[in-house]
């Protein structure tokens, strides 16, 4: 398959980006300030990401529509109200995560933001439970960028009136150049900022205005570094479709009552571990010195057998310490629990931690 | 102290009688990027040419770090171990990873200069 390009490739470029490919798309690691700076500059001022590799997914019908996504996706679609999104996932017939989305609704239905791994795959396992009446398109004329971080509120409002009043998980067409865009008060850094979906034609005149206020451009690094404090998780690493939502720690993003009555992708196994808790559970992780566990150390427990391995693990800048996500035996789990982490070889004290590492409030 | 010379493998040796500094160069922390863990050997350990003798790592990712020379380690630079983050800023001044009494300054005659390590690092480009 060739390599693909978002519409904001050239501009990277001058931008002095690091490209890498990453989904089926070359994309910016990082640019000339390096991963520690863009993380910083996104907590204290604001950042910009082309996220326009992810997939636009939007799906067109009647009550029949709710009825065909409730059965992949566990979250209340039928009370969700127009222009409010969720956080959920596209589940298998085990309860295994097949990806983790943001599902929006829109006036004529729903859009969904799939991870560019997963997205081909993702439209065919939604597919399966459509009518020939609904109508779905993965829209590739638009890019998607993110805006995060403190001054995003501020610097947003001057170029599009109105989307200050956006509270956090909700979103508004807007205009913007005669153009109708879509933007949304969400991300996956920990801190208050947009989404903004805009067509390919118009973006890089949206991004000269973001530079223009000193808007940083933020690589897949920084992203990393960001969404990890945060205790976001990372579909592909942290989740995969061999495990599910209560093991993932996400059963908070399955709808009340959607737990209780069901009538979605492996509901009955999830069932049956909501009420007796599964073998592992996913935690967040704080090595005791400067040592990095990085995706795939095993951990131990103090008496040296094995309880499990690290999905995620960086350096936190906001932190100033090493960070981890991972699997652990449940009975692990509890924040606190000393623990080992074998790297290179040597064995390393850590413990279990609260996650997120790092925490701002939302605007709600 | 003698010149620098300088490995394929972006580190650099300076030779004060039979004692070698060894750190990586310039070139190196620009490619790996911020380096936030250092691990340095203790003082006794026993290194070959072009072993594994120290590790660094950026947020990208770790790396190992090799000796150019033979011999045996005298001292492990504790301050970067402590403060990673300055081999970013002196790599080839304070920030030294380690120093090791060599067995064979014919190993050290054999690295690049500095003019030969430049020419290098320009047709290898990474």
């Amino acid at each position: 398959m060739e390599v693909q390009k978002t519409a904001l490739y050239n501009y990277h470029k001058n931008l002095g980006a690091k490209f890498v490919p990453f989904a089926g798309y070359e994309m910016p690691i990082q640019y000339k300030d390096g991963i520690v700076k863009e993380h910083i500059s996104t907590r204290t001022h604001a950042g910009f990401f082309d996220v326009s590799h992810m997939g636009q997914f939007f799906l067109e019908g009647d009550e029949t529509l709710i009825e065909s996504l409730e059965k992949i996706i566990p979250a209340d679609l039928k009370n969700l109200k127009i222009n409010h999104s969720k956080y959920s996932f596209l589940l298998n017939n085990e309860g295994g995560i097949i990806d983790d989305l943001i599902i929006t609704r829109t006036e004529k239905g729903f859009c969904i933001i799939l991870n560019a791994a997963c997205k081909e795959n993702d439209i065919k396992q939604i597919s399966q439970f459509l009518k020939k009446h609904h109508k779905h398109l993965l829209n590739n004329d638009l890019s998607l960028i993110a805006l995060q971080g403190p001054k995003s509120v501020e610097i947003l409002e001057k170029l599009i009136p109105g989307v200050a009043n956006l509270k956090f998980m909700t979103g508004n067409n807007f205009e913007y150049e005669s153009e109708n865009l879509y933007v949304t008060r969400s991300g996956y850094t920990g801190e208050d900022g947009f989404e903004i979906s805009i067509s390919n034609t118009k973006v890089e005149k949206l991004i000269d205005f973001l530079i223009s206020n000193e808007v940083k451009p933020i690589g897949l690094g920084a992203r990393d570094t960001l969404r990890l404090e945060a205790g976001l998780c990372l579909y592909g690493h942290d989740l995969n479709e061999k495990i599910n939502p209560v093991e993932a720690n996400l059963k908070w993003a399955i709808a009340k009552k959607r737990k209780e009555v069901g009538g979605f992708n492996g509901w009955e196994k999830i069932k049956n571990l909501l009420a007796n808790g599964s073998e592992k559970i996913r935690v967040g992780i704080k090595p005791d010195g400067k040592v990095i566990a990085r995706e795939n150390t095993k951990i131990f427990s103090t008496d040296s057998n094995e309880i499990g391995f690290v999905t995620s693990g960086t350096f936190g800048p906001s932190v100033n310490a090493p960070v981890a996500m991972g699997y652990v035996k449940s009975e692990f789990s509890e924040v606190g629990t000393p623990i080992q982490l074998e790297v290179r070889g040597k064995k390393y004290g850590g413990k279990i931690s609260e996650l997120p590492f790092y925490k701002k409030s939302y605007v709600k | 102290m003698s010149e620098k010379k300088f490995s394929k493998k972006h580190e650099w040796v300076s030779l004060d009688g039979d004692i070698a500094t060894v750190g990586i160069t310039k070139h190196a922390t620009e490619m790996l990027g911020d380096i936030v863990f250092v691990e340095v050997p203790d003082a006794g350990k026993a290194v070959e040419k072009e072993g594994q003798a120290a590790v660094v790592e950026s947020t990208k990712a770790a790396s190992d770090v090799y000796s150019p020379i033979s011999g045996e380690i005298t001292e492990g630079n504790k301050a970067i171990a402590d403060d990673p983050g300055s081999v970013n800023t002196d790599p080839e001044g304070a920030s030294w990873f380690f120093k090791l009494k060599i067995k064979d300054k014919g190993e050290y005659d054999s690295l690049m200069s500095k003019d030969e390590y430049d020419k290098f690092c320009k047709e290898n480009p990474s």
